[in-house]
């Protein structure tokens, strides 16, 4: 039987991995710098714990209506970024992210510093849901995700998605329809990380407005440039390892932040496609070993 | 009815006047030539006409229709190809896809649409045409970047008959090339024209320039100085005063 200890990091890694997924559509995919992202997943957890806790709407609600509301405001927000580019939009993102922190904690109807609490874990067929369960239902809404993902990449949003990040003037004048197309990944992005949200608020029980700051969208952030920006995987096996590191260096968690700072200097180093991405070194051992187990049969 | 019709454009950066009120007419198959020193105008014209830029006064008419309020892929749509004087495929894109993206607006055009796969049999075939005739098919699966200049700029020409465009704005596309690169881009340009289609060459070789266009507009500091024939330019004073300068 898994601990409750370890069904807790999985989920929370999972979660992460969603996030970072949702994230890696904005960026990775569409070349848009956002060092907001974590504004989205807190739209989304504030969406879903209101909805509930206040609405009385089941979880089987909630946790839609989350992605539907971040995606509706990355929509809004996606809107005035797409007249800045570059460290511009670093920075506007950043600012959108300060401000709806801001909004979570001085706005006494959400709750202000004292955050939300009473928020459960969903209920079906007449009872509350085991940690086990709850794990394996965000696995498949994951992994649902991961497909569609997938389809994108192979679709002409994807390769419109690829010209824009190449050069987006170029592409505009390829006949790509950069405003449309940008604003589908803030939405896209920004639901996707809403749902995350959703799904962060049913498990924690209880949020506050620091769990979505800024210091969290570096995170999500490290996570997808660690594992490979622009690929399906890496941000993945980001979040994979950057969610274990905190637990197997508990005895130094104060430094955790200085470890992800070092982390993500050492991979713009040796390594700035990411783990998973071009000129990756795990890839080019990967095809060495093959080449040599395949050239001594 | 001519193909493209400029007037009185014009276009200022934080007061420099980058194009002064420059007017010119452009015709299906013919090759009009855009010259001048650096610096006077021509690809800020090139910018405007495809929507890069927004212009400050002036009217830009393409089949009769105003483009002046158009946005970028809007104008391209319509059937206004361009390549850039730096050329700027998408590097990272192997050269099929970079052809790929120019025939999305035809095959995609609602987003329920651009959900479908970008590989269908119909669109890669008119791809490989065009790779075919730009001479880039055994480079067809090579990423762009690296690619050679001359191929880079093939490939641009190519991304731009993907749109199946009425006019094809070429920014020196033989700058940089050897002799014999240039020789067979001019012979794609010459193919290109003899489908109907209208060309803008900015060009600094003059040769290149002579040989191919009938008509040439000459451009300094903005204006538009001289326009009529290769030797009508050729011997034209005000020409060779911009090129070489005042007698002392």
């Amino acid at each position: 039987m898994i601990s409750g200890y370890l069904i807790t990091i999985l989920i929370i890694i999972v979660i992460y991995a969603m996030l970072a997924h949702s994230l890696n559509i904005i960026t990775g995919r569409a070349g848009q710098i956002s060092l907001g992202h974590a504004a989205f997943f807190g739209i989304g957890a504030y969406t879903s714990a209101m909805l509930y806790t206040e609405a009385g709407f089941p979880f089987w609600i909630s946790v839609p209506m989350a992605a539907v509301v971040a995606g509706i405001v990355g929509a809004l927000l996606g809107i005035p970024c797409l007249r800045v580019r570059d460290d511009f939009l670093a920075i506007t993102t950043m600012g959108i992210n300060f401000v709806v922190e801001a909004i979570f904690l001085y706005i006494p109807f959400f709750g202000g510093a004292m955050g939300i609490g009473g928020i459960n874990l969903p209920k079906w067929f007449g009872r509350e849901m085991t940690k086990p369960e709850y794990f394996i239902l965000i696995l498949v809404v994951f992994f649902l995700l991961i497909l569609m993902d997938r389809r994108m990449g192979r679709s002409w949003i994807g390769l419109a998605w690829a010209s824009i990040r190449e050069d987006e003037q170029a592409a505009g004048a390829m006949g790509v329809d950069v405003v449309r197309f940008k604003v589908l990944a803030f939405i896209l992005g920004s639901a996707i990380a809403g749902l995350a949200g959703g799904f962060y608020a049913h498990f924690l029980t209880f949020i506050m407005p620091q769990n979505f700051g800024f210091g969290q969208s570096i995170v999500v952030l490290s996570m997808v440039v660690f594992g490979g920006i622009g690929t399906r995987w890496g941000p993945i096996v980001g979040a994979i390892i950057l969610g274990i590191l905190p637990e197997v260096s508990r005895p130094i968690m104060e430094y955790r932040i200085l470890i992800y700072g070092v982390l993500l200097l050492a991979m713009m180093r040796f390594q700035p496609g990411g783990l998973l991405g071009s000129e990756s070194i795990l890839s080019k051992v990967f095809r060495r070993t093959v080449y040599r187990l395949s050239s001594s049969e | 009815m001519a193909l493209l019709e400029v007037a009185a454009l014009s276009k200022e950066f934080d007061g420099l006047r980058a194009l002064d009120g420059v007017s010119f007419t452009a015709e299906e198959g013919e090759i009009l030539g855009i010259i001048g020193p650096n610096g006077a105008g021509k690809t800020t014209l090139f910018n405007l006409i495809s929507g890069i830029y927004p212009s400050s006064a002036g009217e830009i008419n393409f089949q009769g229709k105003s483009i002046l309020r158009m946005k970028t892929h809007q104008i391209s749509c319509l059937g206004i190809g361009r390549t850039f004087q730096i050329v700027r495929p998408f590097q990272n894109l192997d050269v099929e896809t970079n052809v790929l993206v120019a025939c999305g607006h035809r095959f995609y055009p609602s987003l329920w649409k651009s959900t479908g796969p970008f590989r269908q049999p119909e669109i890669v075939k008119e791809v490989q045409i065009l790779i075919e005739r730009a001479g880039l098919r055994p480079y067809a699966k090579q990423i762009a970047k690296n690619l050679p200049l001359g191929f880079k700029k093939r490939l641009e020409i190519a991304r731009a008959l993907a749109l199946n465009p009425h006019l094809l704005l070429l920014d020196e596309p033989s700058a940089g090339l050897r002799f014999e690169e240039s020789a067979q881009l001019m012979g794609l340009i010459r193919q290109v024209r003899d489908q109907g289609i209208g060309v803008l060459l900015i060009e600094h070789n003059m040769q290149v320039v002579m040989d191919l266009c009938k008509r040439i507009v000459v451009l300094d500091h903005g204006s538009k100085i001289a326009e009529g024939s290769p030797e009508e330019i050729r011997s034209n004073p005000l020409v060779i005063q911009a090129y070489l300068g005042k007698e002392a």
